[in-house]
């Protein structure tokens, strides 16, 4: 296997044994409670707990869970596809390229 | 690393909005006067704000039991500096706080400053460091660096919050409560991004050097180095 392939694999393969460990051993929530929440909340529960309010709310907050995920993945959706269009595009030059010099 | 809407008092926000603004408007002047110079950057500039995009939305679970995500900064501050990268990061911390309600407008200045300005700067210091010995690859490189800018990040959000909420009237106290909330949870986060966006910066080399070539990333004897393995 070339040196590359094997790079990208065992960085992939870090990644997901990273997070399935993580899911796995380590334990979030009791009982009730829902686990695995954002350590952004968290950081406001604290605060909370000093007794201070916030004197500003979010001018627009997604009415949901779900319309809030539905933003998220927009925004990742945008992320991806400038990615891929770019990745696709210099990939394929970069081939035409190496085919001319080998025509020559 | 978002302060949420309202959660710091009106003079903090307006101390880290002029703290942030001479940064961002100075990435807006140095990001024009690269395009102009070379339209040819502008692809590269595009994908690393996307970057940005894409690991900042992405909330993964950590060892704290609570999930975080990346900041994506570590690509574009190694490629392009803090001080473009201040404004790529701004255009996603305002996203998030007028669609998401993640982060806010009045805590927008607080935010750009540890996620588009501390991280990616402290970033860029160790890439170019790392770079001068001559001796780290690229790829490795590029994996310190966006694993500092994360930690970095989330190290100064947890500072902001000590400054304003000092616990039994020590701040020292609170920032190491408040980093662990925030910074152990990044650890893993930060090894992640790390992997990507070193995986990235090799892949970029393979197919498009021309630009890092340009911008003083990298030399010949390294391109071909690195488009050896894939070969």
């Amino acid at each position: 296997m070339k040196k590359a392939h094997l790079e990208i694999l065992v960085g992939i393969l870090v990644i997901v044994l990273l997070v399935v460990a993580t899911l796995a051993f380590v334990q979030s929530g009791s009982g009730e409670e829902e686990g695995w929440g954002g350590a952004d909340g968290g950081a406001a529960e604290m605060i909370d707990e000093t007794g201070y309010t916030p004197w500003f709310e979010s001018i627009w907050a997604p009415p949901s869970g779900e319309i809030e995920s539905l933003f998220f993945c927009l925004q990742a959706a945008i992320g991806a596809i400038i990615i891929g269009y770019f990745f696709g595009y210099w990939n394929a030059s970069a081939k035409a390229k190496r085919g001319k010099q080998e025509e020559e | 690393m978002h302060i949420m809407e309202g959660y710091l008092p009106i003079g903090w926000c307006i101390f880290w909005a002029v703290l942030s603004a001479p940064f961002v408007i100075c990435g807006i002047w140095k990001m024009t006067k690269m395009i102009q110079e070379d339209r040819r950057v502008l692809p590269l500039m595009a994908v690393s704000g996307a970057f940005v995009f894409v690991l900042s939305a992405l909330k993964i679970p950590s060892v704290t039991g609570s999930c975080s995500h990346p900041t994506g900064t570590g690509l574009s501050a190694a490629f392009f500096g803090p001080f473009i990268t201040s404004v790529l990061g701004t255009i996603v911390l305002l996203f998030q706080a007028l669609l998401l309600a993640h982060g806010g407008l009045t805590t927008l200045g607080a935010n750009v400053f540890s996620m588009a300005i501390a991280g990616p700067f402290v970033a860029w210091l160790i890439f170019v460091g790392l770079r001068k010995t001559g001796k780290i690859g690229l790829g490795t490189a590029v994996f310190i660096t966006a694993a500092a800018a994360n930690l970095v990040t989330y190290t100064v959000t947890s500072l902001q919050l000590a400054l304003v909420f000092p616990v039994e009237g020590s701040i020292l106290t609170a920032f190491i409560a408040f980093a662990g909330i925030f910074a152990l949870t990044q650890i893993p986060l930060a090894v992640i991004e790390g992997i990507i966006c070193g995986l990235v910066a090799k892949y970029i080399v393979r197919v498009k050097p021309e630009i890092l070539k340009k911008l003083g990333i990298i030399q010949d004897e390294e391109i071909a180095k690195i488009q050896g393995e894939a070969a």
